[in-house]
């Protein structure tokens, strides 16, 4: 074929992320009633939805702001974890194309999981089908906030519900696959960045925020939680 | 209020600059080896002190109550490979149940 991508490039890539779409709609909808139970309200979670569009943070700076965090305090953790975009952002650059506007909209639609399907091998990416992926899964993202927003309140007290639970759960389910798998790690860091050191950062961020909880503010320990990371440059050779 | 829209908005321009950095400003440059490594450890850093403080904390004192049951069920339905939308479910359900049958 004289062009191999083109529209069928876009197309791939949405077809690829609808099985992905499914899971990230129910997520969604946990995101809404969540951020609506920690009192976010019903626009500003899907607002952040759709710009913000990353998982783990929009959770994080949710659960800080329902513990009684400071603006300040969710911002940096939800910040510290979409730190990990930086890297992902590195991998795709050297296949997009044109000008600002094309590399912001591929980035805003870079996330974890279109990141994946776009992924060829050999440290090759797939612009279109980046593309094409990322609107698949921000459409069930958006939507599945949308729709819990507006059910999360006909569900009643949150405590009773054991909605404050779903918090921790939530954050078990999203880093488990990161201390079970180094592919992701490996892409780009090389063979040396494999799970152990991802466990013990993970044990060490553990107990930096339970040593700190009981004499800082709300949210502060999981920031400082994220000095652990720094295990990280004692790895060079 | 304002609280909320003002983290809804630095978040969502933070998240889009970490996004874009390589796209727009690196060009196909690589990052430095030593801050891919830290970048790395971050995420499970983080996640894993949110999971510590969601199931202890309650403000600013440790406490074992009926989240510890709920998070242990989450664990074992994340080994099983439950979808996220399930372990969520479930973790909320022991939850309520063992408060439930105390309270």
């Amino acid at each position: 074929m004289a062009e191999p991508s083109g529209e069928r490039g876009y197309r791939h890539g949405l077809t690829s992320s609808l099985p992905l779409s499914v899971a990230v709609f129910g997520f969604g909808i946990s995101y809404g009633v969540l951020a609506l139970s920690v009192g976010m309200g019903a626009l500003a979670p899907v607002v952040m939805s759709a710009t913000t569009f990353a998982g783990s943070a929009q959770f994080a700076a949710a659960s800080v702001l329902g513990a009684g965090g400071s603006a300040t305090t969710a911002i940096l953790a939800a910040l510290m974890l979409n730190a990990r975009y930086l890297p992902l952002g590195v991998t795709v650059a050297p296949w997009l194309e044109g000008g600002l506007w094309s590399r912001l909209l591929h980035a805003h639609l870079m996330v974890d999981e279109s990141w994946a399907i776009a992924a060829e091998g050999q440290g090759r990416w797939n612009p279109r089908v980046l593309l094409g992926a990322g609107v698949g899964i921000w459409i069930a993202w958006v939507a599945g906030t949308i729709v819990g927003v507006a059910f999360g309140d006909a569900l009643g007290d949150p405590s009773k519900l054991g909605l404050d639970a779903a918090f921790p759960a939530l954050f078990l389910a999203l880093l488990a696959p990161q201390l079970r798998s180094q592919e992701r790690a490996t892409a780009f860091a090389g063979p040396r960045i494999g799970a152990p050191p991802q466990a013990v950062a993970a044990l060490l961020g553990a107990a930096i925020a339970l040593v700190l909880t009981p004499f800082t503010p709300a949210g502060v320990p999981i920031i400082c939680a994220g000095a652990a990371c720094l295990i990280g440059l004692g790895r060079e050779t | 209020m304002t609280t909320v829209w003002i983290v809804v908005i630095v978040t969502g321009v933070g998240t889009l600059a970490l996004k874009a950095a390589g796209p727009v400003v690196l060009g196909g440059r690589p990052l430095p080896d030593r801050l891919s490594g830290v970048v790395t450890l971050v995420g499970p850093a983080l996640l894993a002190a949110l999971v510590a403080i969601g199931t202890f904390a309650e403000g600013q004192r440790l406490v074992v109550d009926a989240r510890v049951l709920g998070v242990a069920a989450a664990a074992v339905a994340i080994r099983l490979r439950a979808p996220v939308l399930v372990v969520v479910i479930v973790a909320a359900a022991v939850t309520a149940g063992a408060r439930a049958l105390v309270g």
